[in-house]
């Protein structure tokens, strides 16, 4: 009896079970094509995910990158390796992400198809994708020269006979040219408004032409200074012809951003020249300087640890932080105040200079240098950031240090143990002490929690601002013969970071616009690209071991070597009942762990191209000198 | 001995025996051939970077076995060479950049290729066109920790690819291992200073102290030193063979 029912019953749920076509059910963890497209919200949100894929060699969500290049020197065990290589890899910053090309495209021929969208949205997402393609052939030009441009979704079709697929590379210029043209197209669909700062905007388009045509340009013009760099079809090179065109083009693009009046330096607090510099990396509201940037927020899961790795080590709100210390090469870069190029002065005579403050021996610099630089005797987040490193003896000229953090010793003459080296060090070798003696102060946030694994930061990642476009524009003009606008825009910049003597027009070098971007742009991700533009990246990382004085003598000079990490490391004085009790001392030094002298190769120019990727497409040619 | 046990061992067991039966099957004999020799112009190695360095290579290409791919061969810093390799039909390039020296068309492919056949170890000596080659260096090592050379270097390619010497160095270290990154004392001098090419005389002093410890004749009464030339456009450089320099 009990298996009839049992039959029945099962017999009864199969029939209602396949009454219906339940087989035929939407899914529930996908959404096809057609609703995406369908609505402006989803395709607002997949158009997210293309924002997601733009690619940044450094940034602040890629602390280490910035260590590479002797701007910093990596505080964490496990990257120590980047100061020891001499030879930067070949394969070291290459691109070739033809998968999101092919997302951008299939999203671009989606959003055209698509029937239920209206047309101001369809036109914007389309610039906006067609945006990011161009930024992704830049970004990809930038490191590997000439790429294949592929403007629509390639699929196979699995006959076996992939040939159809394989495209060549495309000439250097080709590339520059298509961005080019690419952003002058879309710029009119783009909103032509400053208050959009994380999604495309007119802006933008501009800045991106100014800093795209600015490279194509000094590639063609230097160029010829390295002829081993270049292939016979033009991949890599560009014709020294060429040169004085781009430079007009990125200038036409620079003028027209500035003219449009939509975009100014930041200036909230021009009392505090530093602290206003640091600011304009996190002031989010009302930012007039910032024309694209990556954004995050807290609480949303899209957040950035830059905060919680370089926190100063003394008032970290973990157990870690202060990973990136910026070098004593890079703080030699900033100018006094009257525009002069001078190194910190460690000693007087045969003796030390003695100082009152710690902060003193800062004094009178450019104020990006306080502004880029957590400095030693400086605060942050309103508390004292204790960096010294140790006590100096005065009667026996010995050192009283400790190898923890804040560590305890006796002083000569004394019974009690006290603190004799600072909560954020510098100890030699220690990670997450400032090992050069600086910390980094641009972008870090000076919120609450920001230092907190469980909070972070919301501060953006800024990839383009008004700052870097006047320098743009001056270096154009002073490529195009124009030193008076050249001068004239390369002294907006320095005025906001107090050097209100301006630069004549006779004062305006090739030296004096490497330096500026240097100093003004520090750990936004220039540096790399512009000396491989520049082709003089094989001269600053020349792999031959530097000393202090050839670094304070190559202040200002563009191809000077720079390719060891120093640091200067703050003492305080220890002479009982003497006038120099309590002053502070100051020593250049060269962290333990930095071993090996930088050396780019030519080879490095462009980046190699993996063996499997020209196997699967024999047309693509090898980078030259690999 | 509860089930649970048994089942464990048992399952044990059996992972030992599908790991060890694994192993039985299937595996390639290695590469045994040995192809060996030396890059050398007029039959006289060219002396290069240290392997360690990584810097001169040439590629070796077989093609039917899927993906194409270059086995790179490292030169030693004699200019010798040694790799293990199949049997088989091989194409040898060296890469344009390689080397203080330009490949010659080979006379059976016409080309910069050099067709390789191995079948059993083989010897074989690749002769190229160095820009330039040292044909003498005479060092010797006074009490005073300075070593001194005698060196001179005879321009090979006086064509239109001829290039200049950027610079001519001395290089000395502890060890044999001696080049531009492996040193602890080196002296330049620029190719324009150079006023006569069969007679360069460089010096270097031994620092006396480098990390603390004594390097000098004091602590040790020989050391390595070769002659290094950079040519002008040309990364690698030309070196000329290790002397061990004594008091």
């Amino acid at each position: 009896m009990k298996k009839i029912i049992m039959t029945i019953t099962v017999a009864a749920l199969l029939g209602l079970g396949c009454s219906k076509d339940f087989l035929t059910n939407d899914p529930t963890t996908i959404l096809p094509t057609d609703q995406v497209f369908g609505s402006p919200e989803l395709a607002l949100s997949a158009l997210a995910d293309l924002y997601k894929g733009y690619v940044d060699q450094q940034s602040i969500t890629n602390w280490a990158e910035f260590t590479n290049f002797d701007e910093a020197f990596p505080s964490e065990a496990g990257q120590y390796y980047r100061v020891k290589q001499i030879d930067y890899p070949y394969d070291w910053w290459n691109l070739w992400n033809y998968d999101y090309i092919r997302n951008i495209n299939f999203y671009i021929e989606r959003i055209n198809g698509s029937t239920a969208l209206d047309d101001a949205d369809k036109t914007r997402f389309m610039a906006e994708a067609r945006f990011l393609r161009a930024a992704d052939y830049f970004e990809m030009v930038k490191r590997m020269g000439g790429v294949p441009i592929i403007t629509k979704a390639l699929t196979y079709d699995y006959s076996g006979d992939p040939t159809y697929l394989q495209y060549p590379r495309a000439k250097e210029s080709e590339v520059y040219d298509f961005i080019l043209a690419e952003l002058d197209t879309i710029q009119n669909q783009l909103p032509d408004n400053a208050a959009v700062q994380d999604r495309a905007s007119k802006g933008v388009c501009l800045a991106m032409q100014s800093r795209a045509a600015l490279y194509a340009a000094s590639i063609a013009k230097y160029g010829a200074s390295t002829p081993a760099v270049s292939l016979p079809g033009g991949e890599v090179g560009i014709p020294s012809s060429k040169a004085d065109a781009y430079y007009k083009k990125s200038r036409e693009a620079s003028l027209k951003l500035v003219n449009s009046h939509k975009y100014s330096l930041y200036l909230k607090t021009p009392d505090n020249l530093s602290e206003n510099f640091a600011a304009l990396f996190y002031d989010k509201s009302n930012n007039p300087e910032v024309i694209f940037a990556q954004n995050f927020k807290l609480k949303s899961g899209t957040v950035e640890a830059w905060t919680l790795n370089n926190q100063p080590r003394a008032i970290a709100e973990e157990a870690q932080g202060g990973r990136i210390n910026p070098s004593l090469n890079l703080a030699l870069k900033f100018e006094t105040l009257d525009n002069k190029y001078q190194p910190f002065k460690t000693n007087n005579g045969g003796d030390y200079a003695y100082y009152d403050q710690e902060s003193d021996i800062f004094n009178n610099r450019d104020a990006r240098l306080a502004g880029t630089f957590i400095l030693p005797g400086s605060k942050f987040k309103g508390k004292d950031v204790d960096i010294w490193a140790g006590y100096l003896v005065a009667a026996t000229n010995k050192i009283v240090t400790s190898g923890v953090f804040g560590g305890l010793e006796t002083l000569p003459g004394k019974n009690f143990k006290e603190q004799v080296v600072g909560g954020s060090g510098p100890i030699d070798g220690l990670e997450f002490g400032a090992q050069t003696g600086f910390y980094v102060r641009k972008f870090m946030d000076p919120a609450t929690g920001s230092g907190q694994i469980g909070t972070q930061s919301e501060v953006w990642w800024v990839r383009y601002r008004y700052g870097e476009v006047l320098l743009n524009l001056a270096e154009a003009e002073f490529e195009l013969g124009h030193k008076d606008s050249a001068a004239l825009f390369i002294n907006q910049v320095r005025a906001r970071a107090g050097l209100t003597t301006p630069l004549t027009s006779a004062q305006m070098t090739f030296d004096r616009i490497v330096h500026e971007r240097r100093v003004e742009l520090a750990f936004e991700g220039h540096e790399l690209f512009d000396n491989k533009r520049w082709r003089i990246a094989h001269k600053v990382w020349n792999g031959a071991q530097i000393s202090i004085a050839s670094l304070e003598s190559g202040i200002g000079k563009a191809d000077a070597p720079n390719t060891m990490v120093y640091g200067i490391w703050p003492y305080k004085v220890y002479a009982p009942g003497k006038p120099n009790d309590g002053k502070w001392v100051f020593k250049t030094v060269k962290p333990g762990e930095v071993t090996a002298a930088h050396r780019f190769q030519m080879g490095n120019y462009y980046s190699f191209i993996n063996d499997d990727i020209r196997s699967n497409n024999p047309k693509i040619v090898k980078n030259p000198n690999q | 001995m509860n089930l649970h046990k048994i089942l464990y061992h048992l399952a044990f067991g059996c992972g030992l025996v599908i790991c060890l039966g694994g192993c039985q099957k299937d595996n390639f004999a290695p590469p045994e051939t040995k192809f060996t020799g030396h890059i050398v112009y007029q039959g006289k190695p060219i002396a290069v970077k240290n392997n360690g360095g990584g810097t001169v290579y040439f590629e070796l290409w077989q093609s039917g076995f899927g993906k194409s791919g270059a086995i790179d061969v490292y030169l030693n810093q004699d200019g010798s060479f040694s790799a293990l390799l199949f049997n088989g039909e091989y194409k040898l390039i060296i890469p344009p950049s390689q080397g203080p020296f330009i490949s010659i068309a080979n006379e059976s492919t016409g080309s910069d290729t050099i067709d390789v056949k191995l079948s059993g170890n083989q010897s074989m000596d690749i002769e190229v066109l160095p820009y330039y080659i040292v044909n003498k260096a005479a060092f010797t090592l006074g009490a005073d920790s300075v070593v001194k050379v005698d060196a001179s270097i005879t321009k090979i390619i006086k064509d239109e690819r001829a290039r200049d010497i950027e610079s001519v160095s001395l290089y000395v270290n502890r060890t044999s291992f001696v080049d531009d990154d492996n040193h602890i004392a080196f002296t330049d001098l620029n190719g324009a200073d150079i006023a006569d090419l069969s007679h360069i005389n460089l010096s270097a002093k031994i620092p006396k102290d480098i990390s603390g410890v004594n390097i000098g004749v004091a602590d040790q009464k020989y050391f390595y030193a070769r002659v290094g030339v950079k040519i002008a456009g040309v990364e690698d450089r030309l070196f000329s063979d290790i002397v061990k320099v004594e008091l």
